[in-house]
C-alpha cells in the first residue's frame, strides 16, 4: 500500500543501512559497535510491532491475576510487593503462567533467538 | 596516557626489571576485551630470545575501582600469586609496577597460549579434545583455587550468599522499577539460602570467557579483579548460569559439560565433598538473577552518561534472559 512509511518500516530501513552499508566500512570497536547498534534498531522494530499486544495482554492478566483493574506500572508494582511479601509465590494459581507468558513476549522482542526460548 | 608510546616507554623499564640491562619491550599492542581493565600485549627481547607478555592496567593507569566488588590491581597480582602457589591455574605475575615504572596501577603477566573466546571454545574443531575434559578440569582447578591457604593471602572482602542477596536487592530495590520475576528470585532465594560447609577463597568470575583453553583443555584461569572470601559453590555455580552456557543450554557447564563432571573433577583434587549439585542449584538460580541486576546496572551507565555507548545501552535489555532462565529454573525446565 502507497502513502507514507510506518515507524517500523523507518527504523528497518536505518538498521538495513548501518549493516549492509556502513558496518562493512568499519573496524574495530566502530565496527562492533556498529553491530550493536543495527541489533538495536531490530529490538526497536519488534516492539513497535509486537510491544502493544504483549502489554494488552500483560495488562489482562494482572488485572485477573490481582482481582483488580489499574495502569500497567501500578499493577506490576503490586505484583511486587505481593511477591516480596510472601503473599504470592510460585504456587499461586495463574502466577508463574502470568509472568512466563510476560517474559517471553519480552524476549521475542528482545532476543528472539536466545537459547532457552526452545525451552518454552 | 593511554597513548601507545608512553606505554612503550614505561615497559622498556619494565622489561629490564624482568629480563636483565639488555632486554627491550617490543610488539606492543592492545588486546580487544576487558571492559574494566586495559590489556596489552608486549613480547620482552633479550639478545635472541624473545618471550610473551600480557601487561594488565587500570584504564588510564588510574584505579578507580570500576565496580564496587572489584579489588585493585596490586592485591589481584598478590592473589594470583598465592594461587598458583596452591597450585592453581593461572598466568604466572612477572612483575608489578611501581610509580617509577609510569604505568600507574598494573602489572605484568606471562602470555599464556590458548583461546578464551567463547564461541570458539565451543565450537571450533581444535578444542574438540579440550570440550570432552574441560568440566573435570574446571572442577579440578577450583579444587586449587579454593585450597589456598588463608594465610598466604591478602586481606580479601567477605561475601557470601546473604551478603551478595543483600547488595543485589539493594541495587535492584534502588532503580525503582519493577520486575515481578526479579521478587520471585529475591524471596525464592533467601528463604533458601545456603550455609556454607567452609569459606575459601573464591575466584569470582570463573566462566568461559575468562579462562584460557587450548587443545587439551584448561589453560588457565584469569580476571581475578572480583577475587573474595566466601562460598566456594558460588565459583562451581557462576560457569553454570545459562547466560554463560552460550546458547547451548544443554550442557549446564559453560555450554560444554555436566555438573556431575564438574563436581567428580572438583572431589577428586580435594575439593570440598560436602558441595552437591543442590548448592550449585541455588548459586546457578542467583547467579541469574544477579547477571540481571549487572546488565541493569551496566545500562545505568549509559543513562547517567557516564558511558554513552550504544553497547551500554542495549545491555539494559538483556535483563529479560535472566528473567525468562530464572521461570525457567523456578519451575524445573532448565
Amino acid at each position: 500500500m502507497l502513502g507514507e512509511p510506518t515507524a517500523k518500516q523507518l527504523v528497518e530501513a536505518a538498521a538495513s543501512f548501518l549493516e549492509k552499508v556502513a558496518a562493512p566500512q568499519l573496524e574495530g570497536h566502530a565496527a562492533f559497535h556498529a553491530r550493536v547498534a543495527t541489533n538495536v534498531l531490530a529490538i526497536v522494530a519488534r516492539e513497535l510491532e509486537l510491544g502493544p499486544a504483549a502489554a494488552k495482554a500483560e495488562t489482562e492478566r494482572l488485572a485477573k491475576l490481582l482481582g483488580s483493574e489499574g495502569d500497567l506500572d501500578a499493577m506490576r508494582r503490586a505484583l511486587s510487593a505481593k511477591l516480596t511479601a510472601g503473599e504470592m509465590d510460585i504456587s499461586t494459581p495463574g502466577l508463574a503462567e502470568h509472568l512466563l507468558a510476560t517474559v517471553v513476549d519480552r524476549v521475542r522482542i528482545e532476543q528472539p533467538g536466545y537459547g532457552s526460548m526452545k525451552r518454552v | 596516557m593511554s597513548d601507545l608510546s608512553d606505554i612503550a616507554h614505561g615497559l622498556e623499564a619494565v622489561a629490564r626489571a624482568i629480563a636483565g640491562p639488555e632486554a627491550r619491550a617490543t610488539a606492543l599492542r592492545r588486546l580487544s576485551g576487558g571492559a574494566s581493565q586495559e590489556t596489552w600485549s608486549f613480547d620482552i627481547e633479550t639478545g635472541d630470545k624473545s618471550r610473551g607478555y600480557i601487561l594488565r592496567r587500570a584504564p588510564g593507569g588510574v584505579a578507580l575501582g570500576t565496580s564496587a566488588q572489584s579489588i585493585g590491581l596490586e592485591t589481584e597480582a598478590k592473589v594470583i600469586r598465592a594461587a598458583i602457589a596452591s597450585g592453581s591455574p593461572a598466568p604466572p605475575v612477572a612483575h608489578v609496577c611501581t610509580d617509577a615504572d609510569g604505568l600507574g596501577a598494573a602489572y605484568v603477566m606471562d602470555r599464556l597460549p590458548g583461546e578464551t573466546i567463547a564461541r570458539k571454545i565451543l565450537r571450533d574443531a581444535p578444542f574438540e579434545k579440550a570440550r570432552a575434559v574441560l568440566a573435570r578440569q574446571c572442577g579440578a582447578a577450583l579444587a586449587r583455587i579454593h585450597a589456598t591457604p588463608a594465610d598466604t593471602l591478602p586481606p580479601l572482602p567477605f561475601s557470601g550468599a546473604r551478603e551478595q542477596l543483600d547488595r543485589y536487592e539493594e541495587v535492584y530495590r534502588s532503580f525503582d522499577t519493577p520486575r515481578p520475576i526479579f521478587d520471585l528470585a529475591f524471596k525464592h532465594l533467601r528463604d533458601r539460602a545456603p550455609t556454607p560447609p567452609a569459606t575459601t577463597l573464591v575466584h569470582g568470575d570463573f566462566r568461559l570467557g575468562n579462562i584460557m583453553v587450548g587443545p587439551d583443555g584448561l589453560v588457565a584461569a584469569l580476571d581475578w579483579e572480583l577475587a573474595h572470601v566466601g562460598d566456594p559453590t558460588e565459583d562451581l555455580s557462576w560457569i553454570c548460569m545459562p547466560s554463560w552456557r552460550f546458547g547451548q543450554m544443554d550442557k549446564p557447564v559453560g555450554g560444554f559439560g555436566a555438573v556431575e563432571d564438574l563436581l567428580a573433577g572438583y572431589r577428586e583434587a580435594g575439593g570440598d565433598p560436602r558441595i552437591n549439585a543442590d548448592m550449585v542449584r541455588w548459586w546457578t538460580i542467583f547467579g541469574s538473577l544477579k547477571w540481571g541486576v549487572m546488565c541493569l546496572t551496566m545500562f545505568r551507565a549509559f543513562e547517567t552518561g557516564a558511558d554513552p555507548s550504544v553497547e551500554r545501552a542495549a545491555i539494559g535489555r538483556r535483563a529479560s534472559e535472566t528473567e525468562l532462565d530464572l521461570m525457567l529454573m523456578l519451575t524445573g525446565r532448565l
